[in-house]
């Protein structure tokens, strides 16, 4: 969870200072912003369990890409507006259904985390479900590049739901309503769902990232190992 | 040196002397951010909780509880921090939204949007954005007066 919000409010916050229009540059921030305190809560918790003298800051900067364990759709590049709203959906969806999960975790601190964060994501999927259906049904052009989006970016969807023996709860039970969400939000933005189920994995085993996670921590993590410790 | 020890109840005085660092004319007790107050013996013990997880201010906050409280003369301070029950705009006092209201911001209704401008009172407000200066504010505008404003939003 902390390598999600870790990896996705970083890439959101790629877009400070140079969004389409200074309201949505601003709320872009605010969803990093929300994405990266709840980094601090899961990494904190994590590194607290582990006990080897690590903090969240060791575990975000000081780790190679192989140690991550994000979705493969998080650390998938910007590229346009439309794109990188379709990827929000996307995960805010799923995002706000796992946290709803775990905020019946019989850990008193992950169901905290999870009843916090779902707070701020039920807000970020409100936002990102308008603005698919705002762009899917607008111009022939804003739709044109929702669809692109979609495509491009669906064949992630599906290791979201691949559950392992780390897992805390049965992912793969979430997809009927996951499905049922996007199937309601993608019909109204007029946006078709790729009818091919393939499916890339191996961001959340770790084993197979795709090239653009190591060029994205690269920029991430230059301070932090340039300057050790640097503190201001 | 013996000191007494300022009763509960002056400690919360104290703390609802404190402003929000980001909207200065409501205090951090008006806010709903301070959950609790008690003495461990000779220590002090403020529960906080934060309004939003990444809300840069919350270190700040932090730092003002300790130095009003070390203004006031007492030295031990620990802050525990308290995520569950998860901060809601329910906890803002009747006190508050009143100060949000004079100072242009329009305070949180459980309708989801303000109830009228902040500047005229007119009830012909549209959404601009969902997010605003702050994690805890969104940006609207009064289609009357046709100033945009502040909208302290409901969670």
């Amino acid at each position: 969870m902390g390598d999600n919000s870790l990896v996705l409010g970083h890439r959101v916050s790629e877009w400070c200072g140079v969004a389409p229009v200074l309201e949505e540059d601003i709320a872009l921030a605010n969803t990093a912003l929300d994405l990266i305190g709840q980094t601090q809560l899961w990494l904190g918790l994590a590194a607290e369990c582990e006990d080897k003298g690590r903090d969240a800051d060791a575990l975000a900067f000081r780790r190679d890409v192989w140690d991550f364990r994000n979705l493969l759709l998080v650390e998938q590049p910007n590229r346009d507006f439309g794109h990188t709203m379709m990827r929000q959906f996307l995960f805010d969806a799923w995002h706000s259904m796992v946290l709803a999960a775990l905020k019946s975790s019989d850990n008193s601190e992950i169901s905290a985390i999870a009843e916090k964060s779902l707070k701020e994501v039920t807000y970020h999927l409100e936002r990102s479900s308008d603005t698919v259906i705002a762009l899917g049904d607008g111009t022939e052009e804003s739709h044109m590049r929702m669809q692109a989006g979609l495509d491009r970016l669906w064949p992630y969807v599906g290791e979201m739901f691949l559950t392992d023996e780390h897992d805390l709860i049965n992912v793969a039970s979430l997809r009927p309503a996951f499905d049922e969400l996007t199937n309601d939000v993608l019909s109204t933005a007029t946006l078709s769902i790729p009818t091919d189920n393939f499916t890339h994995k191996g961001g959340k085993t770790g084993a197979r990232h795709t090239e653009h996670l190591g060029h994205m921590i690269a920029t991430m993590q230059f301070l932090p190992r340039a300057y050790p410790d640097a503190k201001w | 040196m013996v000191m007494t020890k300022p009763s509960i109840d002056q400690v919360w005085k104290w703390l609802d002397a404190v402003p929000d660092p980001e909207i200065p004319v409501i205090s951090l007790v008006d806010l709903g951010i301070i959950r609790g107050v008690a003495w461990l013996n000779d220590m002090l013990e403020v529960t906080v909780t934060p309004t939003y997880s990444g809300c840069p201010a919350t270190r700040i906050i932090n730092l003002d509880i300790e130095t009003a409280l070390n203004d006031h003369g007492i030295k031990k301070v620990t802050l525990k921090r308290q995520l569950s029950p998860a901060w809601t705009t329910d906890w803002l006092s009747e006190k508050g939204k009143a100060k949000l209201e004079d100072y242009g911001i329009a305070p949180p209704q459980t309708a989801g949007g303000p109830a009228q401008c902040p500047r005229c009172k007119s009830v012909q407000v549209e959404k601009i954005s969902q997010f605003g200066s702050t994690p805890c504010k969104a940006q609207w505008r009064c289609t009357d007066c046709l100033e945009p404003f502040d909208y302290f939003k409901c969670i």
